[in-house]
């Protein structure tokens, strides 16, 4: 395997345990290979304080969606309301 | 000629969330912000010959709901301010308890220009996730915004985990370029 190939994998990792840790799902041991990485990757350094920021803002927003359940609820209702109007002379 | 086509059946998936949102970063309350998302589907409905096509369906159901939304505020406060009592105890007649530090500002109390913020911001995200695809942007809100775990969206959409982690690397690398272009 090439050098560079080899930068790709561990960069592809990284971006990969960054991601996981934005949901708290990275373990210890792979954070800390994440941050010796963060060290001597500039690239991967951007873009783990741009995925930072995102999360921040993301929770800072309080953004709120419907969940699975009350949109089939409202699909049914709205389904049947279209329904009543197409047969409506 | 009209520029945009309406579709009802399409509405729930294209902007349910974006309505919901919309409407309980105004009122605060889940059961009522659903509650005006359906009433707002189903004015649009009735409405549908009203449609010109000038504007988008989506800014088009917005603005019922705005009025929908101004009119649950009409609603509750010509009952509420019939029977509120304004009790005013800090007033400098009243010799015992003051409750002075009622009188001083709160810097953790939301003013009027955060939450307009939050509003926008809000907005912003929906506007960004409105333009990934259908699954990363199905993906990205149930991780991020529902919060569920990974186990359970692999379960219920039937992908595997790497599946679902390269989604989210996508999305992420889309909502941040596009908030970045928008927002930060």
């Amino acid at each position: 395997m090439c050098t560079k190939m080899k930068i790709n994998k561990a960069c592809e990792k990284a971006n990969h345990v960054c991601d996981k840790s934005q949901y708290k799902e990275a373990t210890l041991l792979e954070k800390l290979k994440l941050m010796l990485h963060l060290v001597f990757c500039r690239a991967c350094r951007n873009y783990s304080s741009t995925n930072k920021k995102l999360t921040t803002t993301i929770k800072d927003a309080k953004v709120d969606c419907m969940h699975k359940n009350e949109k089939e609820a409202l699909k049914e209702s709205l389904e049947k309301a279209i329904q009543e109007q197409q047969h409506q002379p | 000629m009209p520029n945009h086509q309406i579709d009802p059946n399409k509405w729930i998936d294209s902007y349910s969330d974006y309505l919901f949102n919309f409407t309980i970063s105004r009122v605060n309350d889940r059961d009522l912000a659903k509650d005006l998302v359906q009433e707002t589907f189903f004015a649009g409905l009735k409405s549908m010959k009203n449609f010109k096509g000038e504007a988008s369906e989506r800014t088009w159901l917005i603005s019922i709901l705005k009025r929908k939304i101004i009119d649950y505020y009409r609603k509750i406060n010509s009952n509420k301010g019939k029977a509120e009592v304004r009790m005013n105890y800090n007033s400098s007649s009243e010799s015992e308890g003051d409750w002075l530090e009622e009188r001083v500002a709160d810097p953790f109390d939301k003013t009027a220009e955060d939450s307009l913020e939050n509003e926008e911001l809000g907005d912003a995200i929906y506007n960004c996730l409105g333009k990934l695809p259908e699954k990363q942007a199905t993906v990205f809100k149930m991780k991020t915004i529902e919060g569920i775990d990974t186990e359970t969206i692999c379960n219920e959409l039937n992908i595997t985990a790497s599946n679902l982690w390269v989604i989210i690397h996508r999305a992420r690398t889309t909502m941040a370029s596009c908030m970045e272009k928008n927002w930060f």
